[in-house]
């Protein structure tokens, strides 16, 4: 590893950190009910309340802590959808070829040629909003670029001289699949996993901003945004927080997955 | 009989519009034990007739005709299954590349172990035995050693053995060896030209030899077939096919053969 990915790697790492102690605190504790609501109390930053309180007087802290854990849980769910099938599609298509690969790969790319925050809203207008239908909608949207990085992966593999040689040692193709192609993934699996979980947060707090994610009055942090941008200019502090862990989290992930690309 | 008949064979790929003949109207005999070469330049279609027999080429745009008939059974034309039963107990193969043809991910004792594992109900420990004395059996040192290595911590050479004993696990009847030692350096090449011949003598493992270069395909094999564009161009006993050759391209070969200092 170079002395340029090493800085990637801790500045990585340490951003990450912050951002799963963040989600722990989300799960398991926060200084105050981040639903409850006190209108008497002041909205500036003080040692009860470090990040303030937003427009109902709920402390932002607190609501940060637990969008954390709402933008992690929708993220990560995407990511996972996204890795399973895009794995299970690109896996297919690249081993087989001929028409599995004709028929999926065309699905794919007219998949792909939506936008992601189209066919988010599609779905999302078919089956009314909430997360869980968010985790579905993005899911789907995540299968095709994931799918494609597989594809071409096992494409590669798929030739090299071992397959081969296993091919010809009497190995089934469910047997070379599992055994001697899938773990050779990992390290693309992985920096994708990271990039992705990147878009993931993204979108989230895109759809959350607009109002079609996570259900009020759970926070997420685009959803935060989304209700700090009225009080703006009297109460900016329930932006800032917020964007910034957003900007945390996107750096973090990014950082890491820059790192471990070739390293 | 013989045990290895190849006739006519032709391999095309189907492009959208065009159809290139890789190789062409390929003829050979093999019986058992027999230590038989295949030369020419780079592109001239050796390797997919390896392949072929080897019954690797199965992709969806390639057009294979002809007989390959090993053991009175045209591998062209059985079902896969059928075949995934003769590749693993009759045919092996040994490849150029000695980076890729090993997993880098897996121990190097696994992977010699892998034809076991799929044809035999053998245990870990029998297994490990066997596989051990594969690896002995082509002369690596410290067998146990190379068993839990890793393929990055053994030289080309090394990989190359244990390709071999990979190979040679199940026994095999025919052992095809794809340019098994282009990649490697002068005196590493000539053992592993040893080691074959001397699996060849004491089991009787037919070998068919790949490769390019015309003086090593010499020392090691009785017969062999030239080949360019995809079409044999003389074959015979390497001795007569070596003093006197017939085809044009066969005595261009022999001139670029480098003469060793010494006029041997
Ligand atoms: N996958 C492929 N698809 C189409 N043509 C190929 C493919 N692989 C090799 N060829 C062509 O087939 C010919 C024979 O190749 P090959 O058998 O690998 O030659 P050799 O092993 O003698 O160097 C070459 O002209 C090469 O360009
Ligand atoms: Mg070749």
């Amino acid at each position: 590893m170079t002395g340029n990915n090493k800085v990637k790697l801790i500045i990585g790492l340490v951003l990450t950190g912050i951002v799963f102690l963040m989600l722990l605190f989300g799960i398991f504790y926060t200084p105050y009910d981040p639903m409850a609501m006190d209108a008497s109390v002041s909205k500036s930053i003080s040692l009860k309340h470090i990040m303030g309180c937003d427009q109902f007087g709920r402390d932002v802290f607190s609501r940060v802590l637990v969008g954390v854990k709402e933008t992690m849980i929708v993220a990560g769910a995407v990511v996972l959808i996204g890795v399973f099938f895009g794995t299970v599609v690109g896996t297919l298509t690249g081993y087989f070829g001929g028409w599995i690969d004709e028929i999926l790969m065309r699905l794919n790319d007219a998949v792909l040629a939506f936008p992601s925050v189209l066919l988010a809203l599609l779905v999302i207008g078919l089956y009314g909003g909430g997360r869980n239908t968010l985790i579905l909608a993005l899911g789907i949207a995540f299968i095709p670029s994931f799918a494609r990085i597989i594809r071409s992966e096992v494409l590669k593999i798929k030739n090299l001289d071992y397959i081969q040689s296993v091919r010809l040692f009497g190995a089934g193709h469910l047997r070379i699949i599992v055994v001697h192609i899938l773990p050779n993934l990992k390290t693309v699996m992985l920096s994708s996993i990271l990039i992705g979980f990147n878009n993931a947060v993204l979108a989230e707090a895109g759809m959350s901003y607009l109002g079609m994610g996570v259900a009020p009055p759970n926070p997420s942090l685009g959803r935060m945004l989304s209700e700090a941008q009225a009080y703006i200019f009297t109460n900016p502090m329930t932006a800032v927080f917020p964007g910034i862990t957003i900007v945390i989290m996107i750096l973090g992930f990014s950082l890491l997955s820059a790192a471990t690309e070739k390293g | 009989m013989s045990m290895l008949k190849v006739e006519d064979l032709c391999i095309k790929v189907h492009d959208r519009k065009t159809t290139d003949t890789l190789v062409q109207d390929v003829d050979f005999e093999m019986n058992k034990g027999d230590i038989m070469g295949i030369v020419g330049e780079s592109g001239s279609g050796k390797t997919m007739t390896a392949l072929a027999i080897a019954g690797l080429l199965s992709r969806h745009d390639m057009e294979k005709s002809g007989h390959i008939i090993f053991e009175g059974i045209n591998l062209l034309d059985i079902k896969r299954n059928v075949l995934r039963k003769i590749q693993g107990n009759e045919i092996s193969m040994v490849f150029q590349e000695p980076l890729n043809s090993l997993n880098p991910l897996k121990k190097v004792g696994w992977q010699v172990e892998e034809s076991l594992r799929i044809h035999t109900s053998m245990d870990k420990n029998e297994m490990r035995d066997r596989a051990i004395e594969a690896l002995r059996d082509v002369e690596l040192q410290n067998p146990e050693a190379v068993y839990e290595s890793y393929p990055h911590e053994l030289s080309g050479g090394m990989r190359q053995r244990a390709m071999i004993a990979a190979a040679m696990i199940i026994q095999p009847k025919l052992l095809i060896c794809d340019e098994p030692t282009t990649a490697l350096d002068v005196t590493i090449q000539a053992q592993i030209v040893e080691l074959l011949k001397r699996i060849n003598r004491e089991r009787q493992t037919a070998i068919l030899f790949i490769s390019h270069d015309l003086s090593l395909v010499n020392t090691l094999c009785e017969r062999v077939i030239v080949m360019q564009h995809g079409l044999v161009k003389e074959s015979g006993l390497c001795d007569d096919i070596f003093n006197n050759p017939q085809d044009e391209y066969t005595k261009k070969l022999i001139a670029a053969i480098p003469k060793s200092p010494f006029g041997i």
